[in-house]
């Protein structure tokens, strides 16, 4: 790799702020997402007729006024899959048109392709079919109670928990609870598939994973992978709410298209795409943990229930992440953390920014809270009692050594930088004198994991042409969602060659040209796919390097790549002449790249190993005040100082950092979904599940990027992943709120505060430590 | 289906006579038949804002608009914004400098939205500048580098006008 001194000569190199490769046709309107393609014509639309019912048994379908109304070209059920009607992405069975049984209220039945999207609405209000009503689970304790699951539950152990917890000076025992997160990405789920020649389908998919839209299409058409090809250039947001789901929407556009022999475009309208796919899950926590006099955890036990949906879909894995970031920043000697995915009647949730990790947090964050308040002492000093450190303190729960480990250096220089101590006692001075208003302010020390906790996945591929003008096509297996992903590895490109950013020619991510990718998920894309790029674009450097060697009669160590130039002493030649020259020299300008993660392991059976690359890192100090008259509630100022090792672009990071803080922001105070008794959700749209809109978010929010924070492991210019880390620093605001709340009982009393805090929920909260603390309790 | 109107409206300073569905929404009716993809349908029912246009000068949000309600009135979408092919407006200069998109769903209606505001308030604050866009939802970026971008394309503007 080159020295920083070349790196400042190109333009848009990593380590620089280049802009988003999509900013000016964002800004003009000519961005091409999937639902902006022109219609070829025949283009059909798709409909999908859904289940008014959490549980039943379909008794009968009658499709003939649908197939019957004008305009309609095909009413399909399960029993017109050609091939099989499954597209589970890890276990089997999970249908994309329900097999006789309706398992969740939205559930699709039938799907319709007309000539336009009215049309087929209309045919699918004629699909008449009779139920036969069953008792539906909805909730995560009936399931629990019933030791219902999607999958076997899954256990971590290490140590004497039970015997940890019991020899302990105190314990104590607790329960909470978070909600789930719809993705509201602001595209909503679509697909157009064409029908190529000889069944062949062709399948444009607003997803995160295009080769699991490959398979999916191919499973359900009967065909083999070979004959699908997916391709997105961009999504309107995925969030991990495309990770798995937009395959069910891939695959049911396609079967339309197969069977009609027409293009067909299913885009889900908002209230579809809220009632029809999956979610962030929510969970339960139960806790029992036994500590020292100094709030140092001798013994812990963590059960971790999620509402896994009426199917499996990824919940085992969301389920693995939360069970990994139990701990947080704290290492927990002898640990009992067992997890269970709990089957529902409601719709199976999914990958969501953090998967499984943010849920996780709030059992710790929980547990530290709750021994401050049984010691009487401050929770900061729990925390740093319990923060992972060298020696016999450095190895997780599951058998990994932290050997990165900045906890307490970036928590205490945010402290320092924000002087947290005077912000605290001018809180605590501000409930003394206010008793309508309280004030709460939190720290949140966040260690976040990298890599997919299944070591197969941390793979990707890359293919890059030099053409002979000098001008490079890049192409690799992951996606852009709006995060900056293309922009980056097309910096790593650019800075491998030693070319302009604009020489690089950006491509839709397309599963002929990278095969067998990884979704982009877990923060990993630019490490893995990033890496890829560079490893397909050095091997085409040395080719060009041995061409120039000969070409100037010089050794090849000779020959620099330095600011659009190859130079050999003091000869040179710009790349296009370069290029030219080795395509006359009959050399391949073209190649694949590839890159595996190295160093990780995973043992299903004893769930140890060492499943990250490495963590990442960050603080958060967030301070609120709330209004214990009506639970409204504010988020005054949120201070964030984040870990990115050495970034390939601050300003990209900086824009996830934010983004996720105010989406983690979202989950655990304003977004609320709520589910009725009979299992349907009563918040499918953004006019009653709110969003965080732009008054929400900290009038004074600071976030600053960790300086001189090179990747200890050899990643990508030594970078580090930044998607999913900084959602959870958000845990600070649910913090500061408990501790508003707590304010009103005089911090004698623990809050009875789940997620999200709601003003609602704040208000309940208030109500109740108030009883508690007027009765002595 | 259904019957169908012929209407005569300007989009982005051109002229069109249409005969269109009268159950058509205005955001379809831009997208589908003119091809002006730029306008996005985020919520369908008024709330996210990726499909505000300009109707006459005010912000409207296209989705809750039949396209015959539009018949001689001037709109003005996404496309229609800059001052020629190869120029761009200050506030997209703006957005494209400050960061202020990621996946660009949203941007369309962002910058409608405040194309109306700055040219009421030459001259915001931060917090007006939040409230002009507190109807237009975001997931991505946090607003951080959306409000940045509109105080800068004010500044922007300012000048230009001499102010």
């Amino acid at each position: 790799m080159s020295t920083a001194r070349q790196m400042d000569q190109i333009k848009g190199g990593v380590h620089t702020d280049v802009r988003h490769d999509s900013a000016v046709n964002h800004v003009t309107g000519r961005s091409v997402f999937i639902d902006d393609m022109p219609n070829v014509p025949g283009t059909l639309h798709g409909a999908l007729v859904k289940s008014p019912h959490a549980h039943a048994v379909i008794k009968s379908i009658d499709l003939n006024a649908a197939r019957e109304l004008t305009g309609v070209h095909a009413v399909l059920v399960a029993d017109d899959i050609p091939g099989r009607n499954d597209v589970a992405p890890i276990f089997e069975d999970e249908p994309i048109l329900a097999k006789g049984l309706v398992e969740y209220i939205g559930h699709p039945i039938a799907a319709i392709a007309a000539d336009s999207m009215d049309i087929a609405r209309a045919a699918a209000s004629m699909v008449v079919v009779e139920y036969e009503e069953l008792e539906p689970v909805l909730t995560i304790d009936e399931a629990l109670e019933r030791e219902s699951y999607t999958s076997p539950p899954q256990i971590m152990r290490r140590g004497d928990s039970a015997r940890g917890i019991s020899d302990a000076p105190h314990q104590i025992s607790g329960e909470v609870r978070c909600g789930g997160q719809d993705h509201f990405y602001l595209e909503s789920h679509i697909a157009l598939a064409v029908p190529q020649e000889d069944r062949d389908m062709l399948v444009y998919s607003s997803t995160q994973h295009p080769t699991e839209v490959q398979h999916g299409v191919a499973t359900v058409l009967g065909l083999p992978v070979n004959a699908v090809t997916t391709e997105i250039r961009r999504m309107g947001g995925g969030f991990g709410g495309k990770e798995s789901q937009s395959t069910i929407i891939a695959a049911l556009a396609a079967l339309m298209a197969d069977k009609t022999r027409q293009p067909v475009k299913l885009r889900l309208a908002r209230d579809d795409d809220m009632v029809i796919t999956g979610k962030r899950h929510d969970f339960l926590f139960r806790y029992e943990v036994g500590f020292d006099d100094t709030g140092r955890i001798e013994g812990i036990d963590i059960l971790m229930a999620s509402r896994a949906g009426n199917v499996a879909d990824l919940s085992s894995s969301v389920l693995v992440r939360a069970l990994c970031h139990g701990d947080n920043a704290y290492y927990l000697p002898n640990a009992h953390i067992h997890g269970y995915p709990c089957k529902t009647n409601t719709v199976s949730n999914t990958g969501f920014r953090g998967f499984g990790g943010p849920q996780g947090m709030v059992a710790i964050e929980t547990v530290i809270d709750h021994i401050a308040q049984d010691l009487g002492t401050d929770s900061d000093d729990v925390r740093r009692a319990n923060y992972y450190d060298t020696g016999d303190r450095d190895t997780t729960h599951y058998g990994q050594k932290v050997t990165d480990n900045i906890i307490t250096e970036i928590v205490d220089s945010l402290s320092r930088e924000i002087d947290y101590p005077a912000r605290k006692a001018a809180v605590a001075a501000f409930n003394q004198e206010n008793t309508i208003l309280k004030k709460g302010i939190a720290l949140m020390p966040v260690k976040f994991g990298i890599s997919f906790n299944l070591p197969t996945l941390n793979q990707a591929g890359a293919l890059v042409h030099v053409y002979t003008d000098g001008s490079v096509h890049l192409n690799h297996g992951g996606t852009e969602m709006g995060q900056g992903l293309y922009i980056k590895v097309a910096q790593v490109v650019a800075s491998t060659f030693q070319i302009d950013i604009d020489n690089v020619k950006i491509s839709s991510t397309n599963t002929a040209k990278v095969p067998n990718t990884s979704a982009t998920a877990a923060s990993s894309g630019s490490d893995l796919n990033g890496m890829a790029a560079h490893d397909a674009a050095t091997q085409i450097r040395d080719r060009m390097a041995g061409v120039a060697a000969e070409h100037f009669e010089v050794d090849e160590s000779e020959i620099e790549f330095r600011n659009n130039r190859i130079y050999a002493r003091n000869d040179s030649l710009s790349f296009a002449e370069l290029a030219q020259l080795t395509w006359e020299h009959r050399v391949s300008l073209s190649a694949t790249g590839f890159y595996s993660t190295p160093d990780i392991s995973w043992d299903d059976e004893t769930m140890t190993g060492r499943p990250f690359y490495y963590f990442s890192y960050g603080a958060c100090v967030s301070e609120v005040v709330i209004d214990t008259l009506t639970g409204e509630n504010r988020v005054l100022r949120s201070d964030i100082l984040q870990d990115c090792g050495r970034s390939l672009n601050p300003a990209i990071d900086l824009g996830q950092i934010e983004g996720a803080f105010v989406q983690g922001m979202g989950w655990l105070t304003m977004e609320e979904l709520w589910w009725d008794e009979k299992g349907a959700l009563r918040t499918h749209g953004p006019s009653t599940y709110k969003i965080p809109g732009s008054r929400d978010v900290p009038p004074e929010f600071n976030v600053h990027i960790l300086e001189d924070a090179p990747n200890r492991e050899p990643t990508i210019f030594r970078s580090k992943a930044i998607g999913e880390p900084p959602l959870m620093l958000a845990l600070s605001v649910w913090l500061a709120l408990r501790d508003a709340v707590a304010s009103v009982g005089g911090h004698g009393h623990l809050p009875n505060l789940d997620a999200p805090a709601t003003a609602e929920a704040v208000l309940m909260a208030v109500a109740d430590i108030q009883e508690r603390a007027g009765d002595g309790t | 289906m259904g019957e169908s109107r012929k209407i005569s409206l300007s989009v982005n300073g051109k002229t069109y006579e249409e005969e269109v569905e009268v159950r058509f929404t205005l955001a379809d009716f831009l997208r589908q038949q003119l091809g002006l993809t730029g306008t996005h349908l985020g919520c369908e029912h008024g709330v996210c804002g990726a499909c505000t246009i300009l109707l006459n000068g005010r912000s409207a949000r296209s989705c809750l608009m039949l396209a015959v309600q539009a018949d001689g009135q001037e709109i003005t979408t996404i496309e229609g914004i800059a001052p020629s092919e190869d120029e761009m407006h200050p506030l997209q200069e703006a957005f494209r400098d400050n960061h202020g998109l990621q996946c660009g769903f949203c941007t369309p209606g962002m910058l409608t939205t405040l194309i109306e505001f700055l040219g009421d308030n030459p001259d915001p604050t931060e917090q007006e500048v939040r409230e002009a866009i507190s109807g237009n939802l975001c997931r991505c970026t946090g607003y951080q580098g959306i409000v940045a971008a509109a105080l800068d394309a004010a500044q922007r503007l300012r000048e230009a006008n001499g102010a």
